[in-house]
């Protein structure tokens, strides 16, 4: 019965947005209005079904409802109850409804709560919302429907693996998930301002709030998401350039964009066009992501359970909602009128300088991911990864952080180099500095050394908007923007050093050997067999010390499981505030001895703070743009009311 | 800046192109080796297990066709398909092996446990040879002519269905 429900609203809540997508269209027309007036309504009783769906799917997993395919097949009566509610989303079809009812849940907010920007552009956001959203429903109610019922009820279900019960594992894609569903937004926002040729500065503080909320899920995504592959994969490297992180990365980078040149678009009416077009790219990119992780067109470590018709079905997503949209921006894009002009010098040249070589980096993210593809085209195999992607995108990446570090210092529209010099020169003399301090003590390659410099300039630049200001009243958002740019620091500093002065020992030790990786000696104590729910190990006692200091004891294992045969590594860290000691124990050598892999990883940790540091900033921003629309709506409001009275 | 963008829309139904074309076609799960009908390259192993002799390119071109198993004793498909070796064995095959990266001890555990149908083992430390011969991962099984040329190669462990079809490509070879 719940099962039904569920597809019952979730078949009237695809109908609403047909409805939505129509009554849009047509309302966008001369005498449309009692259609357009129809519009918000059906957005917002379209997030309302979606979420009786979603509630429906998390009901039937927690009560374990065997006679629902989905459930059988992904979930088990003996699971702990929170891994029966996230295994509500953590298969192919139940992702998608969660993400449908985001993305519903999202329209019906802007349906409900909107009301800045001119109304036919509203009407023709909420069409393209509708738009997007009508291709999920398709892809739901047609090739992978969630409520879907076995003609008998399964006697167990088959989803018990204990490998997939890890909380981070829970929590990770629907990160990714919000991101994507914010830049969808984001795009309709800019879809709606192409077909009603209205790009003010309104449009991009209504859109902001959006691009905002998802650059943090992303940030926040990808963060984690390389913590996770850090500890998890056992090679003590935190970044792989893997397809399934490149997905993740390029609508990241094109957010952050995004982000950028919707600032300038709010505050100073320029950059219209390529606001607009960001808003496209974004979305894009999220979309092709999506189908190269799921079609598996591209192999990965990160194994998916990929199907071709899927892959199909997104791909003619992918054409209509990126093709549309592309070409409806290649008509459309030289009738919107110039914004504001500027000189080179100013916070908005920074700006763009910012915006170009993010992008260019996207361009070589992607050339990357999809080379092999191209190539494969052709017969020929290859594969790509560090010596492109470092070098490469260094180019790019290390200018835009001298941009970075000198941007926020300008002014507006037009600035003078004799204003900033001094902030410039002290910057400048920090980098010079810890340039030659770095190059004559410690002797490093060359990325390494620009990193830990611009690291150090960023970091001094990042705190110079303070300078007298009043702390106390500075907005929020300015608050947002020192942090996150503190934690681009952080971040950089961190994959410099560990780049640079990681120390790794490989060794064949018996019980009772002592071996050193950097300023740690470490003794093998003792190897244990140890056994898990579906696993046998060797767990090694490994008694750790740092420079003389206090004993403390790691236990990494080389697991071996049965139901598939497959061996692991489980590292075993211990972090200090300058870094973390990595272990791992490998297999039985010849002679009694084991193998071990130590790593001395100096800062490596500060890769995730600045990661967190950087979302933190954009969160501040978030809650400074919320509260001043708030204000301002309430102001408005009184205003309003006085009238009123007045009139009265 | 109008061309740009029609070069845009290009370049994006050009990667939609690419993106269809791609997942049409079949995924190659393994990777065939490009050495089919090639000459074996020359070779010499030292043998890792005292009772069979080492394995070169020389036995491999005597006139007599082989079937040449890359195995590990690390390696649990290898294990798996012991019992199909055995019955290529019996039913008239001559088989040799490389084994890769492997202890000459482990090796002779391994052929304690399964059995040893290898009338010569090649000792392979560096997968040199398994690389030479187009091999990407063990188990995998190649049919070699009298002359030394290798015909057929079989990837992955050897199934029930296999044997049959590497016992006509063994017979094909010796024509």
């Amino acid at each position: 019965m719940i099962a039904e429900l569920g597809l019952a609203a979730l078949w009237l809540a695809a109908a609403l947005a047909g409805l939505q997508l129509l009554a849009g269209a047509v309302g966008m027309r001369e005498g449309g209005a009692a259609l357009a007036a129809l519009v918000r309504p059906a957005a917002i009783v379209q997030a309302l079904l979606c979420a009786i769906a979603f509630g429906a799917l998390l009901l039937v997993f927690a009560r374990t409802d065997l006679s629902v395919a989905l459930v059988a097949k992904n979930s088990h009566s003996a699971k702990p109850f929170i891994f029966k509610l996230a295994g509500a989303w953590g298969n192919h079809e139940g992702s998608m409804l969660l993400w449908v009812s985001v993305m519903a849940l999202a329209g019906g907010l802007i349906a409900f709560l909107e009301r800045r920007l001119p109304e036919r552009t509203m009407i023709a956001t909420l069409a393209a919302q509708a738009f997007v959203g009508l291709g999920f429903y398709a892809f739901l109610l047609i090739s992978s429907n969630p409520f879907e019922r076995l003609p008998e009820p399964a006697a167990e279900g088959m989803g018990l693996n204990p490998l997939l019960q890890d909380l981070g594992l829970a929590f990770h894609p629907p990160t990714l998930y919000f991101g994507y569903v914010g830049l969808s937004v984001a795009f309709s926002f800019a879809v709606g301002a192409l077909l009603t040729r209205q790009v003010t500065p309104e449009f991009a503080k209504v859109m902001r709030p959006w691009i905002l909320g998802a650059w943090i899920f992303l940030t926040l995504g990808i963060t984690a998401g390389s913590y996770w592959a850090y500890y998890e994969l056992g090679w003590g490297g935190w970044w792989f350039w893997d397809p399934v992180e490149n997905a993740s990365l390029m609508p990241w980078l094109a957010a952050t964009a995004l982000l950028h040149s919707a600032s300038v678009l709010a505050s100073r009416d320029a950059l219209r066009a390529w606001t607009i077009m960001l808003g496209v790219v974004a979305f894009s990119m999220s979309m092709i992501g999506t189908f190269l992780v799921r079609s598996g067109i591209l192999t990965s470590v990160h194994a998916f359970a990929v199907d071709p018709e899927r892959g199909t079905f997104i791909l003619v997503l992918l054409a209509l909602y990126i093709g549309g949209a592309l070409l409806l921006f290649a008509l459309r894009a030289s009738t919107i009128a110039e914004g504001e002009r500027f000189s080179v010098l100013s916070r908005e040249g920074a700006l763009v300088v910012n915006n170009v070589a993010l992008s260019a980096i996207l361009g070589i993210v992607l050339l990357g991911t999809l080379y092999p593809l191209l190539t494969e085209a052709f017969g020929v195999r290859v594969s790509v990864g560090p010596p492109y992607f470092n070098p490469v995108g260094a180019i790019f990446f290390l200018p835009m952080l001298v941009v970075l570090a000198v941007g926020p210092l300008l002014r507006w529209r037009r600035d003078s180099f004799q204003r900033i010099t001094a902030p410039v020169v002290a910057i400048a003399v920090v980098a010079l500095a810890v340039l030659a301090g770095v190059y004559f003590f410690a002797g490093i390659g060359l990325l390494p050394l620009l990193g830990m410099t611009l690291a150090a300039a960023v970091a001094v630049a990042s705190v110079l908007p303070l300078r007298g200001r009043s702390l106390r009243r500075l907005p929020l958002p300015v608050w947002g923007m020192v942090i996150a740019h503190f934690g681009v620091a952080v971040a950089l500093f961190g994959m410099a050093a560990d780049s640079a002065f990681t120390r790794e020992r490989l060794v064949a030790a018996r019980v009772g050997d002592t071996a050193e990786v950097g300023p740690w000696a470490i003794t093998l104590a003792a190897v244990d067999p140890v056994a898990g729910p579906n696993w046998t190990a060797l767990e090694a006692r490994l008694l750790a010390s740092y420079d003389g200091g206090a004993v403390t004891e790691l236990a990494p294992q080389a697991r071996s499981f049965w139901t598939p045969p497959m061996e692991t590594s489980e590292s075993a860290l211990r972090t200090r505030w300058n870094g973390q000691l990595y272990t791992v124990v490998g297999g039985e050598a010849e002679g009694g001895r084991w193998q071990l892999r130590l790593w001395w990883k100096p800062f490596v940790t500060w890769i995730w703070y600045g990661g967190v540091l950087i979302a933190l900033g954009g969160f501040l921003a978030l809650i400074g743009r919320l509260s001043g629309d708030l204000r301002r709506r309430s102001a408005q409001a009184q205003i309003a009311l006085r009238r009123g009275t007045a009139l009265a | 800046m109008t061309w740009f963008r029609w070069v845009l829309l290009a370049l994006v139904a050009g990667l939609f192109g690419l993106f269809a074309y791609m997942l049409s076609q079949p995924k190659e799960e393994f990777v065939e080796s490009a050495m089919i009908g090639e000459a074996i390259p020359a070779f010499d192993l030292p043998p890792i297990v005292p009772d069979r002799p080492g394995l070169s390119s020389a036995d491999l071109a005597d006139g007599q066709p082989k079937l040449l198993n890359v195995f590990a004793s690390w390696c649990v498909p290898c294990a798996a398909e012991a019992p199909n070796l055995a019955r290529l064995e019996a039913s008239g095959a001559n088989i040799v092996a490389v084994a890769i990266r492997d202890r000459p001890e482990d090796v002779a555990q391994f052929l304690e446990a399964y059995g040893n149908p290898f009338s010569r083992i090649g000792r392979d430390d560096i997968s040199a040879v398994q690389l030479s011969l187009g091999s990407s991962g063990v188990p995998e099984t190649f049919v070699i002519d009298g002359r030394g040329v290798i015909r057929y190669q079989h990837i992955g462990d050897i199934r029930d269905s296999d044997v049959s079809v590497l016992l006509a490509e063994l017979r094909e070879a010796g024509a």
